[in-house]
């Protein structure tokens, strides 16, 4: 895969933190599994994890914890996936769906139920819980996403097909790693439809009537 | 965008500094020998060298995970369930890869979070056998582990307090920048110039 756009260092460091919402870190855990480079990077941010964890203080454990671990390491792994039980996911059929997100769709890109937004835009979102949103997004050629802004950051990583925008030209692998600073106007530009997976961490600002008049509508 | 120098004079800088290196090379044979414990562990399934490992461990993975927020009883949990995997993962551990200390928070992170927020953290899982075609840098990461916390404990004031909000308490940037009440832009530039002088011990330059 030949990627052009990547994360921004500011996200791998918080990713290895372990501190980005679940949407969010589940877009950079995709990006990884295609992009080399972001990965080591993301190694060398985990040593950082390491090295705080070397100069913490310590907080004593219980008395006895030790002796109850020792107790516990001939226990079976419970947690260890029986192989027979594993069902195959048809969407891991699918080139386009990275490894991470098979775990929050069971069918293949075209054959998830798709939502209209807009005209020549379709959502799937992903359902994931806590701060803010992470969808699938699906935009027709030629047809341009509501301009607008972010509050907060706001994470694009493309699956299928292209877009261009203030930015420049966006193709599967790519990721805008945007802020609240900019304002952005994507527009898919190729013969198929862009297929993305956009996580935000606070609700973006549409610039629109239109916009903000659909925005409480569909949650985003 | 702040100004993140270091504006405390040279002679404080240049005794902090000496005085981390030190640390630094103590911890770096430290180091060492915690990843030599692992290998051996996963070699041959040892107890006394896991009890050796969970005594150095498991009282600093206790208090990273009360930082990130879990109460006393659920942190001696899960600090119990990360040392149960080191355990079972041991053989899959690769002193080339990575320190024992960052192998381990790893672990603990991501036990922490699924528990956190009921749902697994998103790993990019490359196969178990297959060497990671990133490792561009291999054998290498025993050597920087300990100037990492030297280089750590350089960090201008403003640099380290993202790194340590980031790592010890899980923020996001957006409760950074709340926290500190500066914009979301100048966050996310400490935490960038704090990583590229953190990269630089790779000898990769930013
Ligand atoms: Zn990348």
């Amino acid at each position: 895969m030949n990627i052009h756009h990547h994360l921004d260092d500011a996200t791998l460091l918080s990713y290895a933190a372990g501190a980005l919402p679940q949407g969010m870190a589940l877009l950079v855990a995709c990006h990884l599994s295609w992009c080399p480079g972001c990965r080591e990077k993301m190694h060398q941010a985990e040593a950082l994890g390491g090295a705080l964890l070397d100069t913490v203080e310590e907080t004593a454990m219980a008395e006895d914890a030790l002796e109850q671990m020792m107790a516990l390491l001939d226990q079976p792994d419970s947690k260890a996936p029986v192989v027979t039980e594993l069902k195959r996911n048809p969407a891991a059929q699918d080139s386009a769906v990275p490894g991470p997100l098979e775990h929050y769709i069971d069918q293949p890109l075209d054959r998830l139920s798709w939502k209209m937004l807009a005209p020549g835009i379709r959502h799937y979102d992903l359902g994931i819980k806590g701060e803010g949103s992470c969808r699938l997004l699906r935009i027709a050629p030629g047809t341009a996403v509501m301009p607008h802004g972010h509050k907060g950051n706001e994470l694009t990583l493309i699956l299928r097909g292209s877009y261009s925008d203030e930015f420049g030209r966006f193709r599967a692998g790519d990721v805008a790693d945007l802020d609240s600073e900019v304002n952005h106007q994507p527009i898919a530009d190729s013969g198929e439809d862009c297929i993305c997976l956009i996580a935000t961490d606070a609700p973006l600002h549409f610039n629109s009537i239109v916009g903000r008049l659909v925005q409480p509508l569909i949650g985003l | 965008m702040g100004k993140d120098n270091n504006e405390a004079g040279d002679d404080v800088n240049r005794v902090v500094e000496n005085s981390a290196l030190k640390v630094a090379r103590e911890s770096g044979e430290m180091q060492q020998q915690w990843s030599a414990k692992l290998v051996v562990l996963g070699e041959r399934k040892d107890r006394a060298v896991f009890a050796e490992l969970f005594s150095h461990f498991a009282p600093r993975l206790k208090s990273y995970v009360i930082r990130l927020g879990l109460p006393d009883a659920a942190a001696e949990e899960v600090v119990q369930e990360a040392m149960l995997s080191v355990w079972r993962k041991a053989h899959l551990y690769r002193p080339e890869k990575a320190a024992a200390s960052t192998w381990i928070f790893t672990l603990a992170r991501n036990l922490c979070i699924d528990r956190m927020r009921k749902d697994r953290y998103p790993m990019c899982e490359l196969p178990e056998e297959e060497p990671d075609p990133s490792e561009r840098h291999a054998g290498t990461d025993s050597l920087v582990a300990d100037r990492i916390s030297a280089a750590l404990s350089r960090l201008p004031e403003a640099q380290a307090q993202v790194v340590y909000l980031s790592f010890y308490e899980g923020r996001s940037h957006s409760e950074i920048s709340e926290r500190l009440g500066v914009p979301l832009g100048s966050v996310k530039s400490r935490m960038r110039l704090a990583f590229d002088k953190l990269r630089e011990l790779w000898g990769d330059e930013a």
